[in-house]
Parts: structure tokens; C-alpha cells; sequence
């Protein structure tokens, strides 16, 4: 879990310094060509949910006690846009967290306000609204266990989770 | 003896015992730093037959623990008893008692036959020679002995300080295992003391900040076994709960009841933002009270039910507001320096605890309902979450500590700031809700 978690917050950072530097026409995930040497379902199908958690970036993260978007959350939102666009049959839930330095009760609530912050941008970018849910976990979930900004900054999050598909 | 135990109380010192004996007007001193507590003894309880010689043992041990755990009291051992009561009808050594400084004294017997128990005591004042109140006798059953023991310490505490009583009560909480980003919780319920916990909620979900109704009967809590965060009412007795539904597509939290028990106060998440919202329990039917776009959450009845404190960052950061119980028109009464939480309005109406955040650590503080005289019982990485006794004299709360390994423990204070101590659960603990005073 731990681990795994190291490796998605690792994937949206990179994604986030590809995207600054230059625009890599992969972030669109919309060339669904589909050619013979991708494994359908792996992180290099363009179409996959792996993809869309590894190379597209799954989550945006925040300033201390802040929903606002900072650019570099805004890119990663974009390339979220376009693929649920691109995947009209994925529905997604966007989860808000916070970090420990605060009450349950004002986690909680900020954690409604990161989640919805991330969607209203996603329905900006033209994603549906029926297709986004928004749940706050608060504090009750950090991916990284230290008392650290190190840790505090991965925290205070808004993943957004493909929670279905048509397809299977 | 009363007087000057309630002056105690307010933070004044205990004047040594020769004073008592000479009879000599009292003399107080205003010292906050040095409180002495007052030297009492409670011999084993006298045993009618062999049956009862476990369970007098117990009920002794746990009326001095109970005596001892408040601050105010020190336990004299047996090691230096003169005296031993092996009656409980003959006449009390006072000199004995005396000579080893047991200000108070508290005596008793137990019966047993088959299940039913009966006990009986005396409390006494060492140094006038003069029972403390009347003997009572209390019956139940040889399972409930503890509760009968905690009964027979809330009469000893009441008669000396002339406080209420708050032993005989119950806390829920959360108790919580495993590592700090998978981590189990179940809703349960002990004694105050830690002793006879039951679990009410397994771990399947997140639950969390149960509230007990103002009988007892009642948990309100917030658990995701739906999915998102959604308010239950559970009843105690028969561990049944049902959801307490609120607009679809919301999120709900932070519930408390209002002090007659029949309709509680909620914040809803709706589009981001949260509000406060008061739900009658008899028609499920949900009023608004606040329309912002700040958080609004941690609301908190006062005990005559026509206020709410509650917690805002409609200033920019979270801090105490009061409003009137249907809503409107806010009073900010938090202005120290730092951010302010999860207010709870005290049993006896004059003081509202909260959680304070300041320079990276928490607290634990109490203020008048205006906001004024604020004063931080507590400090450490990150207390939280403050619940009163019945009596509204101790305020129990969550604290977690830090790193990788950080477990939360819960613990209790004096609302004079001493006596701090962890109470000990099974696993961890948080989210404390401390019931009324059972029957």
C-alpha cells in the first residue's frame, strides 16, 4: 500500500515536471491507436486505468490548508479531462485528503473542498458532472506516515479513482 | 471539611492536617503549583463469608482507585493502618486513623448469595470524629460489582468535595489498530476507567466521533460503510443502527444532540462546501443554520439548548462562533492567536473546552462562553477532540503522537490543568464521548 502509494505520488510528479517542461503529446492519452506491442490493461495502454494512475497522474496536491489549484495541479487536471473524454465509459470518484495537522471535523471539510475543487475543474475542462463523485477522507488516510512537510505535502490530496466502466 | 475540599477545587491549597486537629480557623492559600491532596484510607471491605472476600476486595480496590485517579485524594496504605476493621458495625478508632493522617476514612461490608450482591458503607471525617452523610446500601447483581464500586466512590467524592458525582458513567470511543495509513477502527464503549469495553462496530469501515444521546441510549457517529461519510444512530442496548439520511449526493459529519434528546445538529458537505444543519429525529426532516461558503462544523448544544458554539474559518481561519440554536447571526468569542476547534460546551454551562492549534502544537483549553479567560490545559504534537465528565469537573480528549509509529491515546485532565493521565483502553483510542451519570 505504502509502497504503491511512493510509486503513484512518484508518477504524478514526474508527470508534473514532464508537463513543465515541455508538452509531450502522450499527456492527451487520446492516440488510442492501440498497436500490437501495448498489453491491453497494462500502464502502456493509453486506455488503461494504469495509465491513467501512472502517466496521466492520478492526484493533484495542495498548499497547507489551501483548495486552490496551482498550475502545475491545473496540467495534471487537463490530462485527466482529456482522458475521461478520450474514455467516455469510466465514471471517477475524486478523493480528498488532508494531512495530520489539524481537527478530524476541519480535515474533513477540507478534504470535501480539495476533491471539489478538482472537480468543478475537470467539469470546466467539459467531463460530464454525472460522471464525478466526490468523497473526503480527512486525515483518516495519509499515503505517507511521517510528521514531516515531506510527508504533510503528499498528503493533502485529491486522487481521483476510476471507480467503473462499461468495458470492464 | 466540605468547605475546604471545594475550596480545593478552585485552586486553592490544602492546609495541613495539625490545623484540623487544633481546630484552628482555616487558613487558605491561593497556590496554583502546589495542591496537596488529601490523605484518605480505605480498608478492604469487611467480607460477610468466603463468596464475598474476592468481591470486597475488588470494590475496595476500585473505590480508592477511583478516589485516586481524581488528583484530589492520596491513598494511605494498608502497610500503615494501626487499625483493621473487621466489623462493620463497631465503632471507628478515630486516634488510630488519626495518628496516620487519614483525613477521611471510608468503611464497608459486602454480602453475596448466589448472584445478588449488597453493599454497604460508611465515609467518615478522621479528625471530627463525624460520619460524612449516612450509611447507604446499595444491591445488584455480583457481575455489575464495579459499577457498585464506582457508586459507592461518586458518594464518597460528592460528600467530601460537594461536587456532582461522575465514576458511574461510560465513554464511547474509537478504538483504534494497525499502522497510521491503514488504519482499523471499531466504535465501543467502556467504564470511565477503562474497565469493560464492548465493541459496537467492527472495523469494516472508517467510523469515527461517536456522541452519546444525553440518556445514554443513543450513539450518534459518522462511519463510511457506504462509501463517503454518512451519520448513524445507534442503540446501545441492542447494538442496532440505522443511517440517519440526509440529502443524496451529501456528505455528513460532526453530529451531536441537542440536550432534550430530539433532534441533533450536523454539518452537511454539499458542493464542497459545509454548512451546519439541525435534523429532527421523530421526522428525519433537516433545517439549515448556517449559508456560507466557510466550513461550518463541530457544532455544540449549550446544556439549556438555545446556543450553538461552533467552528468557522469564515474570518480566514478557523475559530469559535456562538450563534442561537436556530441559526442566524454569529458571534465570534475565539481571539487568541492561533486556530480554534471543536468547541463543546460544558455540563455546568459556565466554560466551553475547545482544541487550539498554535506554532505547530495543539491543546487542549477552556474558555468562558463570551470567550474570555482562556487557559491551555495541555500542549503536545497533537491533542484533540475534548469531551466533559457529567460533572463537568474533567475533560477527557484525544492524543496522538508522532512519526511513522504515532498511535492515539486517550487521556483526561482537571480543568484546574493537573492530573493529566492516559486512560487505558486495549488497543488505541480517540474521538471520546463521555456519557451522563448512569442510574
Amino acid at each position: 500500500m505504502n509502497v504503491l502509494g511512493k510509486i503513484l505520488a512518484l508518477g504524478a510528479l514526474s508527470v508534473v515536471a514532464a508537463c513543465t517542461n515541455n508538452d509531450p503529446s502522450a499527456l492527451g492519452g487520446s492516440g488510442a491507436g492501440g498497436s500490437g506491442s501495448i498489453v491491453a490493461g497494462s500502464p502502456s495502454d493509453p486506455r488503461s486505468p494504469a495509465y491513467f494512475q501512472q502517466t496521466v497522474g492520478d492526484r493533484v496536491l495542495f498548499a497547507v490548508d489551501q483548495s486552490t489549484l496551482s498550475p502545475q495541479a491545473q496540467t495534471v487536471l487537463q490530462g485527466q479531462a482529456e482522458w475521461l473524454l478520450a474514455n467516455p465509459d469510466y465514471v471517477a470518484t475524486i478523493e480528498g485528503h488532508a494531512d495530520e495537522q489539524g481537527t478530524r471535523e476541519y480535515n474533513l471539510a477540507l478534504g470535501a473542498r480539495r476533491a471539489n475543487a478538482a472537480r468543478e475543474y475537470l467539469i470546466s475542462r467539459g467531463v460530464a458532472g454525472n460522471r464525478l463523485t466526490t468523497v473526503s477522507f480527512g486525515k483518516e488516510r495519509p499515503i505517507e506516515i511521517c510528521s514531516t512537510e515531506d510527508c504533510y505535502s503528499k498528503n493533502r490530496r485529491a486522487v481521483t479513482v476510476l471507480t467503473g466502466s462499461t468495458l470492464g | 471539611m466540605m468547605k475546604l475540599l471545594t475550596s480545593l477545587f478552585l485552586g486553592l491549597t490544602l492546609v495541613s492536617a495539625p490545623v484540623y486537629a487544633q481546630n484552628s480557623p482555616l487558613r487558605l492559600e491561593i497556590d496554583e503549583g502546589i495542591i496537596e491532596p488529601m490523605p484518605f484510607a480505605v480498608p478492604n471491605f469487611v467480607p460477610d463469608g468466603p463468596a464475598a472476600t474476592q468481591f470486597a476486595n475488588d470494590i475496595s480496590r476500585v473505590v480508592a482507585a477511583d478516589l485516586t485517579g481524581t488528583g484530589l485524594f492520596r491513598e494511605i496504605s494498608s502497610d500503615a493502618f494501626i487499625s483493621r476493621v473487621s466489623s462493620f458495625d463497631a465503632p471507628v478508632q478515630f486516634a488510630d486513623w488519626k495518628a496516620i493522617n487519614a483525613q477521611a476514612l471510608v468503611t464497608g461490608a459486602v454480602n453475596v448469595s448466589g448472584k445478588r450482591l449488597t453493599v454497604r458503607f460508611r465515609v467518615w471525617d478522621v479528625f471530627s470524629g463525624q460520619e460524612l452523610g449516612n450509611g447507604l446500601q446499595l444491591a445488584g447483581t455480583t457481575d455489575g460489582w464495579r459499577r457498585m464500586a464506582h457508586k459507592v466512590a461518586d458518594q464518597v467524592y460528592s460528600r467530601i468535595t460537594g461536587e456532582g458525582a461522575y465514576f458511574d458513567s461510560r465513554v464511547a470511543f474509537v478504538s483504534e489498530s494497525g499502522p497510521k495509513d491503514q488504519r482499523l477502527k471499531r466504535l465501543a464503549i467502556m467504564d470511565y476507567d477503562g474497565a469493560n469495553v464492548q465493541y459496537m462496530t467492527d472495523s469494516a469501515a472508517i467510523v469515527l466521533a461517536p456522541r452519546f444521546s444525553p440518556t445514554g441510549e443513543q450513539l450518534l457517529y459518522t462511519s463510511y460503510e457506504s462509501g463517503s461519510p454518512r451519520i448513524y444512530i445507534l442503540d446501545v442496548g441492542r447494538v442496532q443502527r440505522r443511517e440517519l439520511r440526509t440529502q443524496d449526493g451529501t456528505m455528513s459529519f460532526s453530529p451531536r444532540f441537542s440536550p432534550d434528546g430530539r433532534s441533533i445538529v450536523y454539518s452537511l458537505i454539499q458542493g464542497g462546501n459545509t454548512d451546519l444543519w439541525r435534523m429532527d429525529l421523530a421526522s428525519g426532516q433537516s433545517t439549515r443554520l448556517t449559508n456560507t461558503p466557510a466550513i461550518e462544523t463541530a457544532p455544540s448544544y449549550s446544556p439549556d439548548g438555545s446556543q450553538i458554539v461552533f467552528e468557522s474559518d469564515r474570518s480566514g481561519t478557523p475559530q469559535l462562533y456562538v450563534m442561537a440554536a436556530n441559526g442566524g447571526e454569529a458571534t465570534r468569542i475565539s481571539f487568541g492567536q492561533g486556530r480554534y476547534g471543536t468547541p463543546v460546551w460544558s455540563p455546568r454551562g459556565d466554560l466551553i473546552a475547545f482544541t487550539k492549534q498554535n506554532k505547530g502544537r495543539f491543546h487542549i483549553g477552556v474558555m468562558r462562553t463570551d470567550g474570555s479567560e482562556e487557559r491551555l490545559l495541555t500542549s503536545s504534537f497533537l491533542d484533540e477532540g475534548p469531551t466533559w465528565s457529567p460533572n463537568g469537573r474533567v475533560i477527557m480528549f484525544t492524543r496522538e503522537t508522532q512519526g511513522a509509529s504515532g498511535r492515539a491515546t486517550l487521556y483526561s485532565v482537571d480543568i484546574s490543568g493537573r492530573n493529566l493521565r492516559p486512560v487505558r483502553t486495549p488497543d488505541g483510542g480517540s474521538d471520546p464521548s463521555w456519557g451522563p451519570l448512569q442510574n
